[in-house]
């Protein structure tokens, strides 16, 4: 079967450019970038030019970037860093409620070790205003953790503003830029901010690997203790070749990055507009415009989520869900109860995340078994009108 | 994470549907928890000659529906309402943790069904 993968928001396969750079890294060049002998060396040189790659990309200079083990881990590392190296100033976060769990977890366990934490209501789109970010902000204000798009619905936050709010009031700005790295143009002046998480998995590089944008100046406490690697702040022998294969992957990301963004967003635009025309009962989640290019989030009224991943799946096409089932709680997606929606209605979600590999014929597919679906899944329905 | 027999069930419910003028008809769960079971049930001499559902909910809702309505069906009343949520499990060769609670509302939602069709009864006589 021709599988269809439209998932690209969960992870992404490695491309092949990035692997053959990462290879040599395992076997040949196995070097401890820390040791002056000749391999050694080499890790060394490869491991800065990548630091300098990644900064490039972003507009950051190379000893602002750190390499970690992933999104969670620069999210971890940026606000509990933070929290700590500057609990003597203030203890409250401002952050929102649609965050990734990577922070909203992080700032739940704040809030137990005596921080105070504001989670930001966000309106029927998802978006939260820089006026909000303001009127939160009070002396005891350390830190504004807010998410430059969100990985369910695709909303892209307006991070320039804020960046501007929280420079205003001196305040440590930290952004998720895990789901825009390579989606949209991301640039760590422009956007104003002290702290950014990045993943590689999520734009074709490999998993287990990630980077965190440290402004110059800015004071965090180091989250992994040990030996002096990444300046002294982030300790561990190098994962070099997922150095490398990040690197890559971010350099092939922002390349030509609007002529990519626009192929994408029109695919995106043709399975909204083809779900909403042959499916009665069903809403697009997210912002109609301000949106990641790659993402399409619908409800589906009267039906579950997980039952229509599994037809899809049946049908050789690979999507995901907010709902309870999928989330492995009893509540649907933390992201749609915030956007308002009913428990029902969120438990009908369906996400599709497109990448610059899918091409019209998988979106086509999408538009020519989901219908069939959904009427399947309705037929059996009790709560269908 | 499911059994090819959870899978079956899924993709090739049995006994999907409703039953006009069904002796007995129950409905559990609701739309917020994300399932709803509505089983209804035809009964002719103390035995099920016929049950139908219509489920709201996840893979396992709807294949332990399924399932559950064929490990009633020709039984009489006292046998469908021994039926046991762990039965309906091991009938479909396991569920996963997560998904017991589904389990569990098959069994009710055909409790509720016989339930109703007993009030009926009474009210009859």
């Amino acid at each position: 079967m021709n599988r269809i993968y439209l998932d690209n928001a969960a992870t992404t396969p490695v491309a092949a450019e990035v692997l053959q750079k990462m290879l040599p890294y395992f076997s040949d060049v196995y070097g401890n970038a820390s040791s002056i002998y000749a391999t050694g060396r080499e890790a060394r040189k490869a491991l800065e030019n990548a630091r300098a790659t990644v900064a490039a990309a972003i507009g950051a200079k190379p000893n602002e970037i750190y390499f970690t083990a992933g999104g969670s881990e620069s999210d971890n590392w940026a606000i509990k860093g933070a929290a700590y190296a500057n609990s003597g100033k203030g203890k409250h976060i401002i952050t929102t409620a649609i965050e990734h769990h990577a922070v909203l977890n992080t700032c739940q366990y704040l809030e137990k070790k005596g921080f105070a934490v504001t989670y930001l209501p966000v309106d029927e789109f998802g978006r939260v205003t820089a006026e909000q970010v303001q009127a939160a902000i009070t002396p005891e204000t350390i830190l504004i953790t807010i998410m430059a798009a969100n990985n369910e619905i695709g909303t892209l936050e307006p991070i320039e503003e804020i960046g501007r709010v929280a420079r205003n009031h001196k305040t440590l700005f930290h952004s998720d830029a895990v789901q825009a790295m390579g989606a949209i143009p991301v640039d760590v002046v422009k956007w104003g901010v002290d702290m950014l998480s990045m993943s590689a998995h999520k734009i074709h590089g490999p998993k287990g690997a990630g980077v965190l944008y440290l402004k110059n100046g800015v004071r965090v406490d180091p989250l992994i203790h040990g030996g002096a690697q990444e300046r002294g702040r982030r300790a561990g022998t190098e994962n070099l070749a997922g150095i490398v294969g990040t690197a890559e992957a971010v350099r092939l990301a922002t390349k030509d990055l609007q002529e990519k963004a626009a192929k994408i967003s029109a695919l995106r635009d043709r399975l909204i507009a083809g779900v909403i025309k042959t499916i009665p009962d069903v809403r697009l989640n997210g912002h109609p415009t301000e949106r990641l290019p790659g993402n399409a989030n619908f409800s589906v009224k009267f039906i579950e989520g997980e039952g229509m991943l599994l037809r899809l799946d049946m049908a050789g096409i690979a999507a995901s869900s907010g709902s309870a089932c999928t989330s492995g709680s009893l509540d649907p997606s933390h992201v749609l109860l915030a956007i308002g929606l009913p428990h029902e209605i969120a438990h009908g979600s369906l996400r599709f995340s497109i990448s610059d590999k899918t091409v019209q014929e998988d979106i086509d597919e999408v538009l020519r078994v989901l219908p069939g679906i959904v009427n399947t899944l309705r037929d059996m329905s009790p709560i269908m009108a | 994470m499911y059994s090819d027999k959870v899978m079956d069930h899924f993709s090739n419910p049995r006994n999907v549907g409703e039953i006009e003028n069904a002796d007995g008809i129950g409905m559990v769960g609701n739309a917020k928890c994300g399932d709803i079971m509505k089983m209804f049930i035809k009964v002719e001499k103390n035995v099920i000659t016929d049950v139908k559902f219509k489920t709201f909910g996840c893979g396992a809702a709807i294949a332990t529906s399924s399932m559950s309505t064929e490990m009633v069906k020709g039984k009489t009343i006292e046998e469908a309402m021994a039926l046991t949520n762990k039965a309906v499990a091991e009938a479909l060769d396991g569920l996963p943790t997560q998904k017991i609670h589904c389990s569990m509302l098959a069994e009710e939602a055909i409790h509720a069904a016989i339930e109703d069709y007993k009030k009926k009864q009474q009210q009859g006589d």
